[in-house]
């Protein structure tokens, strides 16, 4: 978990621009750039390019892309701070221990028909160059969004340019049907390795699920702070995977609903109560160990050091709840409204009294407030890492806005999510103004080693 | 359905007595809300004034103690309850707003909930110039109590009379009988749909649809049966029931309903009850019926719709000659509002039926959804206004 922010300091480099007289064919071979920046030892490969050279040069390896931190310093006079950088190539994938940003771009990838195992480890190999690259601050590509071939499209698509890396974080995950598909369709001989408990998630009472908002073969996690940068990430992981890969769906995020590190503030969610404050922080190695990362005995090898990931797609019917007095919403969260503070006293980090009770006896905290239903104390000791965000999605034919939580969370197994959910779900107040609409979960791979790709130890 | 899992917000035990704290026909735009603090602690209650004018008073009351407390603003003989704060945790906040006339009060404070209230001190309210209604009512809301209960009474009971010829037709094979008096049957239940939930288990296992169960539980109830009479909407393989879950069904759908029956005929409503009640059909409708989510098989939604707007319209009715002196624009907003409705209600009957909820076009559910949300703004507001 080594998320620490460092300022990129690295100039645009050049690299040796490939012979630009002649289509190259593709190699394994990429140009190593001086300066602090991740290298691969590849570059994208020439399919990789394919939707991104014209009549020009296939270029390889990460040659002269422009660096974005050092455009925007040199372009701008108002951009004064590069903002938060998290290098790609970690022990751990980054996005789930970083402290959390305040946009996301998620979308979750279904492989095209016909993509061989092959193919699926280029796309992987062509997604981590990618990504290093645009964690870096930097434009995809050699010759990035406009340092190309006239005659050729841009390799980057350019919204991210004069515009800092803003702690962007790129997370992949790979989904059950991947491995095997619903009619036991094994695609690129991957059955054997799926762990056990990578199932998709049981119904839980009251799930109201859309079939094309859920599942999916692959994920991608986009969080930064500035949203435009989240987008750009997004937009151009799918590009690159045109002919391999095609969304499945996508969500954006807009403020985020959780903190990951006990140096941020606690933000609200669309119901206007705190969200995050009782989570697993990054000042917690401890539990993070316990809970969070798959450990080397707990399935195949190839995830340990990894993790799981949920999205639910929660629809909120903010219509009623605003319409409910201040008490009732008070008494189904089980904390006040302005501090967060538990019901049964204290500030917004003071832990809960489930026993404390008020007149005839009643707990101060209601039997069924969500509070009381999430916590570990109740739940066995689970504790699960949330990483959710608000989202507003216009609204729907009734005049109501389709806004809500798209809550993500990870943990070192689903068991973890399917216990406290189904708690949730058969006895929560909450569960009046809520409906969850979208669902699918992901086995988060390590982190890649620098050289290597994402994911690499399953195909090995 | 989906079961409403708080009880019903009660008011306080003496709630009846804290009319005279109600919102008042407040026309004087310059009258502001006072604000005072209180600081409960473990033996003193220190209110930031002695004295404030009368009209909007609000009391911030923090609770600096160690123990749960409560504040009480009484009326000069020391008992009467004029407004109240209880359950605030340790280190907590809350406020109290209440509308007060001129004279002479009392507050004090109960850290740990026990005992008489300590360091009790007189409060005086000075007459401002503005208006304060001050009326007595509970009479009125006794009235109001009884009618309702007896309304519920009623409406079980025919549910129950109901039920039973709907299990003898379902279990005589009468799938048309059974299907003609599915809605019109659910109407009873859906008009005092909020006291039902009260109890527990019962709304789950008469009530439940699909989608809300669990895996491995039992259906019963309703939409159960509603599955296995309107096959042609199910899914692709659905297999209609045995006689045995028939009768199983059939069993248990009448013997719940006794006993919702027997569990009605002994209830009491306070005002807040009644209010929150009618708050509460009207949320049912917003959340489902007008989404056409409840009857997913019949497509029944609208009998329900109208179910639920008539126990709204019965709760409400027997608060509103209350309403009506302590804010008459908000009565006659209400009247208004759910006029509107019943003549949407009425453009889709049909006879004796109503048009199902799949024929409507678009434009007429999205008025539907426009006039729930018309009339819940200012329903909303019932509680508050009526009980403070």
């Amino acid at each position: 978990m080594n998320d620490s922010p460092a300022p990129d300091s690295t100039g645009a480099t050049a690299g040796t621009p490939p012979d630009g007289s002649a289509l190259e064919s593709t190699t394994r071979e990429g140009t190593a750039r001086e300066g602090t920046a991740p290298t691969a030892a590849r570059g994208l490969s020439r399919r990789g390019l394919f939707g991104l050279a014209g009549a020009g040069v296939a270029g390889l390896g990460l040659g002269i892309a422009g660096d974005r931190a050092a455009l925007a310093v040199a372009a701008s006079s108002a951009q004064t701070s590069a903002g938060a950088v998290y290098p790609f190539f970690q022990k751990h994938q980054a996005g789930i221990v970083t402290p959390a940003q305040d946009r996301l771009h998620f979308a979750a990838f279904d492989v095209t028909d016909g993509t061989s195992r092959a193919d699926l480890i280029e796309l992987l190999q062509d997604w981590t160059v990618a990504a290093a690259a645009m964690t870096a601050g930097q434009d995809v590509g050699d010759y990035g969004s406009v340092s190309g071939p006239y005659d050729a499209p841009p390799e980057d698509t350019g919204e991210a340019l004069g515009l800092p890396p803003a702690g962007l974080t790129i997370t992949f995950g790979f989904g059950p049907s991947l491995f095997q598909t619903a009619e036991g369709v094994d695609r690129f001989g991957l059955a054997a390795r799926r762990p056990a408990d990578l199932v998709d998630l049981p119904h839980f009472p009251g799930d109201m699920l859309e079939e094309t908002r859920s599942g999916g073969d692959l994920c991608i996690q986009a969080c930064a702070d500035d949203p435009q940068v989240a987008v750009h990430a997004i937009r151009n992981l799918s590009r690159i995977a045109f002919g391999r890969a095609a969304i499945r769906w996508s969500q954006l995020g807009f403020g985020r609903t959780s903190s990951t590190s006990t140096s941020q503030v606690t933000p609200r969610n669309l119901f206007g109560f705190k969200d995050g404050t009782a989570n697993i922080k990054a000042e917690e190695p401890a539990a993070a160990t316990e809970h969070l990362w798959v450990g080397s005995s707990d399935g195949p090898a190839w995830l340990a050091g990894g993790s799981y990931l949920v999205a639910r797609r929660i629809r909120m019917t903010i219509e009623t709840w605003d319409r409910t007095s201040l008490r009732e919403q008070e008494t189904v969260i089980g904390r006040n409204k302005g501090e967060g503070a538990p019901l049964s006293g204290g500030t917004e980090f003071t832990e809960p009294d489930f026993e404390l009770a008020g007149r005839a006896d009643q707990p101060l905290i209601d039997t069924a407030a969500h509070v009381r239903l999430a916590h570990p104390t109740q739940n066995d000791g689970i504790r699960i890492l949330r990483r959710g965000y608000n989202f507003v999605d216009g609204n729907d034919s009734l005049g109501r806005l389709d806004a809500g939580l798209f809550f993500i969370s990870f943990q070192r197994s689903p068991e973890s999510f399917t216990a406290v959910q189904l708690n949730l779900a058969r006895h929560d107040a909450l569960n009046e103004y809520i409906r969850h609409v979208g669902s699918a979960l992901f086995a988060v791979p390590p982190g890649a080693a620098k050289g290597s790709y994402v994911g690499a130890p399953l195909f090995a | 359905m989906r079961a409403r899992l708080l009880p019903l917000v009660a008011a306080s035990a003496v709630g009846l007595l804290a009319l005279t704290g109600c919102v008042a026909n407040a026309t004087d735009a310059d009258s502001a809300n006072a604000a005072l603090t209180v600081d409960s602690s473990a033996d003193a209650c220190t209110v930031s004034a002695a004295e404030a004018p009368s009209g909007n008073l609000s009391f911030a009351v923090t609770n600096s103690g160690d123990q749960v407390t409560e504040f009480y603003l009484l009326a000069e003989d020391g008992l009467r309850i004029v407004g109240e704060v209880e359950n605030i945790g340790p280190g907590l906040s809350r406020d109290l707003v209440v509308q007060l006339a001129p004279g002479n009060y009392l507050t004090t404070c109960k850290p740990g909930m026990v005992g008489d209230g300590i360091d009790k001190t007189a409060f005086t309210v000075t007459d401002s110039g503005d208006e304060v209604v001050d009326a007595d009512l509970d009479a009125q809301v006794e009235v109001a109590n009884t009618n309702y209960a007896a309304y519920v009474r009623d409406q079980v009971a025919q549910l129950l009379t109901g039920t039973q010829a709907f299990a003898d037709a379902y279990l005589a094979g009468d799938d048309d009988t059974a299907r003609a008096l599915y809605a019109p049957t659910r109407a009873h239940w859906e008009r005092v749909e909020t006291v039902a939930e009260s109890f527990g288990d019962l709304d789950p296992q008469l009530d439940l649809r699909e989608a809300d169960l669990e895996e491995g539980q039992d259906w019963t109830g309703w939409h159960a049966i509603e599955k296995d009479l309107w096959p042609a909407e199910a899914e692709a393989g659905f297999a209609a029931y045995t006689p045995e879950q028939r009768q199983n069904l059939a069993d248990l759908l009448v013997t719940d309903t006794e006993t919702l029956n027997d569990k009605v005929q002994d209830l009491d409503f306070t005002l807040s009850q009644q209010t929150n009640g009618a708050i509460g059909l009207l949320d049912e409708v917003a959340t489902g019926k007008v989404t056409g989510e409840e009857e997913f098989w019949s497509h029944t939604d609208l009998w329900d719709f109208q179910a639920n707007i008539d126990g709204a319209k019965v709760l409400y009715a027997g608060v509103r000659d209350i309403l009506i002196e302590e804010d008459a624009d908000l009565a006659t907003e209400l009247d208004t509002e759910f006029a509107a409705l019943q003549e949407l209600l009425d453009a889709q009957r049909v006879g004796e039926d109503f048009t199902l909820y799949t024929d409507l076009t678009p434009a007429e559910v999205k008025a539907f959804a426009d006039q729930v949300n018309a009339l819940g703004e200012p329903l909303n507001q019932l509680t508050a206004t009526l009980v403070l």
